[in-house]
């Protein structure tokens, strides 16, 4: 299938998770939606019977309140059946608002912004003591390099030239408060990263194909980790959300619903049309 | 034998075994000088990682190469290690679950005139209060070898305390009982129990054997194992003699102290006094001159049961 088409279940999927349970990071999960499609359906080495195989690609999700994203995505994938996510955010149910891992698939525990990138360090150090041939992917928000922490793990990886590591800042210029920039300045991630050592690709990274090649470019980057600035919509898909600070965790009534159902349905079907 | 200090124990243990056990890596903080990790990081480059002076990252890295199979030690100054990477403990160690082993070096007071900024004096409470984490604070190099051999069986997040000095043995060579999680009696007595931990075990042990003289019998427990703590043994003490007395490196805010007294209020009330370090920045000094200043040392432990007898 069309990856396209695929991000667009996903998205729908999202959206009805967030719909039904009354609760969910619903603008950064459509932001974040393509770079999960892409590692998910294509580019990792992770598959549900081999969640605990040595050798899989590790996956951490340190901008971790975008949880429903990689719910959708996981289950999609036969991590788990779909129906569990209908407890999701119930009383006593371990799919919760932030990754954890009692679910099958999910590697490490986040929700605190800013401890991702160093768990991936480690991940990354490991995979190379070993010998192992396994990548370890980063997905941080752009929010979350207000973080100290963050710096303590780009300064590491740099350091120790981990090319095993691709680290991505989905870069939505929008956190909680407002715009990145009006908050606290975030400008030239670009520049700020290669200044610590790391290979950096800056991407529309909402367009599945520019995410794609640039998760395939830095597999071949040697002696250097890779950062793919993926410059992103918040609300990506649903037109009324899109670059909508207010969208970082509304929950859409049941009309806003409906119309979101639909315009990603359209834009499915567009897709469709192209791929015939 | 010259006695060395319990840090320097941890080195040796590590550096044996490690040279089968590929998957242990020991994580400093720009600390391999001051954690005793100097010949671990010589002999070992390959299982060695120097993180710089980072304790959350250096945190963090551990719980990834944990979930990953490694077993990581991550060896770094108990006062930022408690604190600085707490979030780092919580998160990304306990309640991720991971296989990580933080050793708190140069703890309490052991950095004496470098100030509070360098003690650790409330790194019980910090790491105690953490669901999933263990806390251990072995009282010398003989019971530090036991403890750390048997963190090497295990697969579960620790904390684990010493101090900066070589401290005086409270076992011998050939006598050092030690069972995971239980605690040791070093001194049995009838009327009064004192419960200590680390550093105090010794001032305590000595303060029995002085009030022996006093005709007063005293049970001394090594209570290691802080968390999860040997409440049988509390218990029993409070059953047995008619008074307990907790020491500690600590302040009183959720030390052993607090713990040793919830669980006897909760189940034999018997009378609890706590031995702490105040609630303020410490007089500066040796270790030794700060004990001995707040009367956590054995004359102070004999001048308190006196009162309490
Ligand atoms: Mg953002």
């Amino acid at each position: 299938m069309d990856l396209r088409m695929k991000a667009c279940d996903i998205r729908t999927d999202i959206v009805e998770i967030i719909h039904r349970a009354g609760t969910g990071h619903i603008g950064g999960d459509l932001s974040v939606t393509d770079i999960l499609v892409d590692l998910y359906y294509k580019q990792m080495n992770v598959a549900p019977d081999k969640a605990a195989d040595r050798e899989r690609d590790r996956f951490v999700l340190s901008k971790g309140h975008s949880v429903e994203a990689l719910y959708a995505v996981l289950a999609d994938r036969g991590f788990f059946p779909k129906e569990d996510l209908l407890t999701y955010a119930q009383p006593g149910s371990k799919y919760i608002g932030h990754p954890n891992n009692k679910v099958n698939g999910i590697e490490m525990n986040t929700g605190s912004l800013g401890h991702g990138l160093s768990v991936g360090v480690g991940m990354a150090l490991a995979g190379r003591m070993d010998k192992k041939k396994y990548r370890v992917y980063v997905v941080l928000g752009d929010g979350e390099m207000e973080e100290g922490s963050v710096w303590e793990a780009v300064t590491a990886g740099g350091h120790y030239k981990l090319d095993n590591l691709t680290a991505f800042v989905d870069r939505n210029r929008l956190q909680i408060s407002g715009p990145t920039e009006e908050i606290m300045t975030q400008d030239k991630q670009e520049d700020r990263w290669a200044a610590f050592g790391w290979n950096v690709l800056s991407i529309p990274g909402n367009d599945i194909e520019a995410v794609d090649d640039a998760v395939e470019l830095a597999k071949h980057i040697k002696n250097k980790p890779t950062v793919i600035i993926a410059n992103t919509t918040k609300g990506c898909g649903v037109s009324f959300m899109e670059n909508q600070v207010g969208w970082h965790h509304r929950v859409p009534t049941d009309q806003e619903y409906e119309q979101a159902i639909q315009e990603l349905a359209q834009r499915r079907m567009q897709y469709a049309q192209d791929s015939e | 034998m010259r006695r060395i200090a319990n840090k320097q124990v941890i080195n040796n243990v590590l550096l044996e075994a490690s040279a089968k056990d590929k998957d242990i890596v020991v994580l400093c903080s720009d600390s391999r000088g001051s954690g005793s990790m100097t010949s671990f990081a010589e002999e070992r480059p390959e299982q060695f990682i120097e993180v710089g002076i980072a304790e959350q990252n250096l945190v963090s890295m551990s719980a990834g190469l944990a979930s990953c199979g490694k077993k990581p030690f991550a060896v770094s100054p108990a006062s930022f290690l408690s604190t600085r990477s707490m979030e780092q403990a919580k998160v990304d160690v306990a309640y991720s679950h991971m296989n990580v082993k933080l050793i708190g070096i140069s703890g309490g007071v052991s950095y004496g005139a470098l100030g509070m900024t360098h003690h650790s004096a409330n790194d019980i409470a910090t790491m105690a209060s953490i669901p999933n984490m263990r806390v251990y604070l072995p009282s010398d190099r003989f019971q530090t070898e036991k403890l750390m051999r048997a963190l090497l069986q295990d697969h579960e997040p620790a904390y684990i305390r010493i101090g900066r000095s070589a401290v005086e043995d409270v076992y011998t060579e050939e006598n050092v009982p030690f069972v995971m999680d239980k605690a040791t009696v070093v001194h049995e007595g009838s009327d009064v129990t004192i419960i200590a931990c680390g550093e105090m075990v010794k001032a305590a042990q000595e303060a029995a054997e002085l009030l022996k003289g006093k005709g007063i019998s005293v049970r001394v427990l090594d209570m290691y194992c802080v968390k999860p703590m040997d409440e049988a043994a509390v218990l029993r003490a409070a059953r047995e003699t008619k008074t307990i007395v907790t020491i500690e490196e600590h302040t009183k805010y959720g030390g052993l102290g607090a713990q040793v007294s919830q669980i006897v209020a909760a189940n034999v009330p018997v009378r609890v006094v706590n031995m702490t370090l105040p609630d303020e920045p410490v007089i500066t000094g040796g270790s030794k001159e700060v004990f001995a200043h707040y009367g956590l040392d054995a004359q102070g432990i004999v001048r308190k049961v006196m009162e309490l007898v």
